[in-house]
């Protein structure tokens, strides 16, 4: 409108407040888990042997490491540094492109197997290993979900910065892409031991 | 309405976080091959717990935020652990 | 104000013309009015639905409709009425008219965010729309979406179930642009205690939007994933739990109950002092209570599921907390009454609502104890006690509120004036017929009569036909306060910058207010909200 209005500090607060209904939309599922887990211990570490441990700790790397190269891209623009700045915006797409294609290896495998929600080889191997299984392809899912949002929005703000739109001098867009990504790192990293390495 | 900026954090600090939530990861891993009965899901969740507050206090920059970012993460987490903690009162002395 | 006949506010001042100045607005005011028309088109066609049900309740037996088309009747009832009205009525509407001006701000944080948040609500009102006509038929589930029945049946559920999802979303983009506006956009010398305590409500209701929504979000998701894979997720023989499902549910739509009353009691705590003329007694209390009461609603959640075979335990816990909760209920309901207490009253339109809402909201809230109370609680379940329970509560106090709010603030938005004599008729039809209907309920509720049925026993004829006979008293009220605010609104006396003599900062700008609220200089406060000394009220 008419009267130019800046709160850089406001735009990140409501970003956090978003990440917070992201925390409680995968806590549902987390709630489901929990529960789920204290009665079927022994069915869940049945399921949890038949995941890939190798593709989880992979991807746990992934994106770990993504999540650096985004916190440095928030430093780089800080710095005036842009083209630092793009290179790690494109490092971090690329570690999101490997972990969604590492993801779908995983999934073909899984489902190959005949292990899907629904599937009648599910069925037949018990019900807490279909609850195990049930929960891991939605929370799964559903993080993977994110990873393709987030992926996406650092792709369209790394344009942006490329086009001069985002600078040093205004960047909470790259900070609230960054923040999102951050997030998705956060749900993995309960994600990848709650599901992998039950034992 | 005070504009506040943060000093960039230089890529060595980033950098080092990056190596501990490595090394957290391996932890994890390892530990997760030694039988410790209900215990292990408990050192998952802590090393976990560990690692997110990393992420948070330095890739998030949680650490130069003012004190109303904090208090609303309590705030979430409060919550959580109320939402957790009362549907586990029924499901446990079903 | 002479040169008000021609003044015309936000209404006229917009930089696009036409209906895009409106459609693609990012003005709080504008928004907030859209949100209007669409919460009382809502509202009309729910109240139409309640007008059915309590018809084919005349009398035993089918009388209009079939037993299927009397589920998918209360079921639509409910969703519109809870997800399209009471959820956004207050906080999206007048919250989005007021709480910038009240905390003299010129806008919301995120204006686009509030446009956005209009259109989610406007298509998940659509696709509602479309699952209720389409085909598969209106859902027959009850609002609540229960499974095993949600997953099971052929109706339309998994395309309402994503319409809830998106209102969701709505109240939740809603919730963050409150929490930020009242953290950061606060004017100077507005400290915090001295917020009106419409916005204490509204940012106490918009954390709870925040962190309770998203989990009505997942489990909607999770009964749509359901539909589609048959995964078997609350299904008990594939490892599933059904009454998970009834938690997740509770977790949100308990909280919700609180965002659809909070907000009510802060339009209360505006009007009150307004027309008693004396500052709000226990201003504090009354701050602190409304983050009590949002606090101690997520802690309750479990009491809708004493028959569901919850444990025992857990029953207890959730009964005690529930006790609880009537703590800062009845905190609210004192400090109204001895505000009232050697006040100056005025018995305008909006206070006759106010008071209304003080006896409605009481006997809901006893009404609340009994069911809060396990013992009470596995006689009344699922009785039509439950269903008068929660319209005292949720009618009789969030739409009354509505109502008030309608009557004290539409002035202020419209510039005009409605008719004072119809709008007190419409009240007394709305009080008594309200009271009227849902006593009634409430009565053969106890008896014994189950909710949810078309059909009933010989003996609860009397009650269900003085139940009907109420709501068609309700219906006229309905009618007559609609084209009395309406005709207001469009040719009623202008009025000025203050006609309550109220103290809040919207009294302090032109009626209508114009685009930005405040001229070239941000206000600056330097006193209560409630601190009536030198405000005089302009005549009308």
């Amino acid at each position: 409108m008419s009267i130019e209005h800046r709160d850089d500090t406001g735009d990140r607060f409501g970003m956090w407040l978003f990440l917070y209904t992201e925390v409680i939309l995968f806590s549902g599922l987390f709630i489901l888990y929990a529960v789920s887990l204290s009665r079927f211990p022994g069915d869940f570490a049945q399921g949890s042997h038949q995941l890939n441990i190798y593709l989880g700790s992979i991807n746990t790397i992934v994106l770990l490491t993504s999540s650096l190269t985004i916190a440095l891209a928030v430093s780089a623009i800080q710095m005036n540094r842009i083209r630092q700045c793009l290179t790690l915006c494109g490092v971090t797409v690329v570690l999101a492109l490997v972990f969604l294609v590492n993801k779908y290896f995983e999934w073909s495998a899984e489902i190959s197997h005949g292990i899907y929600p629904g599937s009648q080889h599910l069925a037949e191997m018990g019900a807490g290993v279909s609850a195990f299984f049930n929960l891991y392809y939605f929370t799964a899912g559903l993080h993977g979900l994110h990873v393709l949002i987030g992926g996406s929005l650092i792709g369209v703000v790394a344009v942006l910065t490329a086009r001069g739109k985002i600078t040093s001098e205004r960047y909470t867009l790259l900070e609230n892409s960054a923040l999102f990504w951050h997030l998705v790192d956060l749900v993995w990293i309960f994600l990848f031991p709650l599901y992998y390495l039950i034992l | 309405m005070s504009e506040h900026k943060h000093e960039p954090v230089p890529y060595r600090t980033f950098i080092l976080i990056w190596i501990a939530l490595l090394a957290l990861t391996a932890i994890t891993i390892a530990v997760s091959r030694v039988h410790l009965g209900p215990l292990n899901v408990w050192v998952a969740l802590g090393v976990a717990t560990l690692k997110s507050s990393l992420v948070l206090f330095f890739f998030m920059h949680l650490k130069q935020e003012t004190r109303l970012f904090r208090l609303g993460l309590l705030v979430l987490l409060v919550i959580l652990a109320i939402f957790i903690g009362m549907t586990f009162i029924d499901t446990l002395y079903r | 104000m002479s040169e008000s006949t021609t003044y015309t506010g936000f209404w006229q001042e917009s930089p696009r013309p036409g209906i895009l100045g409106w459609l693609l607005s990012t003005d709080h005011k504008r928004i907030g009015i859209m949100y209007l028309c669409c919460i009382t088109t809502m509202f009309i066609v729910g109240a139409c639905l309640g007008l059915a049900l309590r018809l084919e309740l005349i009398a035993p037996g089918v009388t209009v409709m079939t037993p299927q088309t009397y589920n998918a009747t209360f079921t639509v009832h409910g969703i519109i009425m809870i997800f399209m009205f009471l959820i956004p009525s207050i906080p999206a509407a007048f919250g989005n008219l007021l709480l910038p001006i009240q905390i003299g701000a010129r806008d919301v944080s995120f204006p686009k965010l509030n446009l956005i948040s209009w259109y989610c609500y406007v298509i998940g009102a659509i696709l509602a729309m479309f699952a209720i006509f389409g085909g598969g038929g209106a859902p027959d589930t009850g609002w609540t979406f229960y499974v095993p029945f949600s997953t099971q049946t052929s109706t339309n559920v998994s395309l309402v179930a994503f319409a809830a999802f998106m209102l969701g979303f709505s109240s939740i983009l809603t919730g963050i642009n409150f929490v930020t506006t009242v953290h950061r956009l606060r004017c100077k010398g507005l400290t915090w205690g001295r917020l009106p305590l419409f916005v204490w409500t509204l940012y106490a209701t918009a954390w709870v939007q925040v962190l309770a929504t998203p989990m009505i979000g997942i489990t909607l998701v999770l009964i749509i994933l359901e539909r589609t894979f048959g995964a078997g997720l609350f299904d008990a023989a594939r490892g599933g739990d059904p009454i998970l499902f009834q938690h997740l549910f509770w977790i949100y739509s308990h909280p919700a109950v609180y965002i659809m009353i909070l907000p009510g009691m802060g339009v209360i705590s505006e009007v009150i002092p307004t027309f008693a003329r004396k500052p709000l007694f226990g201003y504090w209390a009354m701050a602190l209570s409304s983050l009590a009461i949002a606090f101690a609603g997520s802690l309750v959640w479990g009491h809708h599921m004493y028959a569901s075979g919850m444990s025992d335990f857990a029953i207890l816990i959730f009964s005690f907390l529930t006790f609880i909760v009537a703590i800062p209920s009845a905190i609210k309901v004192f400090n109204w009454v001895s505000t009232l207490y050697k006040g100056s009253i005025e018995l305008a339109p909006p206070m006759l609502f106010a008071l209304a809402f003080i006896f409605n909201f009481a006997i809901g809230g006893l009404g609340g104890l009994a069911l809060g109370a396990a013992a009470s609680d596995i006689h009344l379940h699922d009785t039509t006690f439950v269903v008068g329970h929660f319209h005292y509560v949720m009618f009789g106090g969030g739409g009354f509120a509505l109502f008030a709010a309608l009557h004290y603030w539409l002035p202020k938005f419209t510039g005009r004036m409605y008719r004072h004599k119809p709008a007190v008729i419409s009240w007394a039809l709305l009080f008594v017929g309200f009271n009227i209907t849902y006593m009634a309920m409430q009565a053969v509720g106890i008896m014994g009569m189950p909710r949810r049925y078309y059909d009933y026993l010989p003996q609860f004829h009397t009650l269900n036909l003085i139940s009907t006979i109420g709501s068609w008293i309700l219906a006229v009220g309905l009618i007559i306060m609609f084209v009395n605010l309406w005709q207001g609104a469009r040719k009623g006396r202008p009025v000025g910058k203050n006609p309550w003599g109220a103290a809040t900062l919207e009294w302090t700008i032109p009626s209508p207010p114009p685009i930005e609220n405040f001229g070239a200089e941000d206000p600056v406060v330097t006193k209560g909200p409630y601190e009536f000394k030198g405000v005089v009220a302009d005549e009308y």
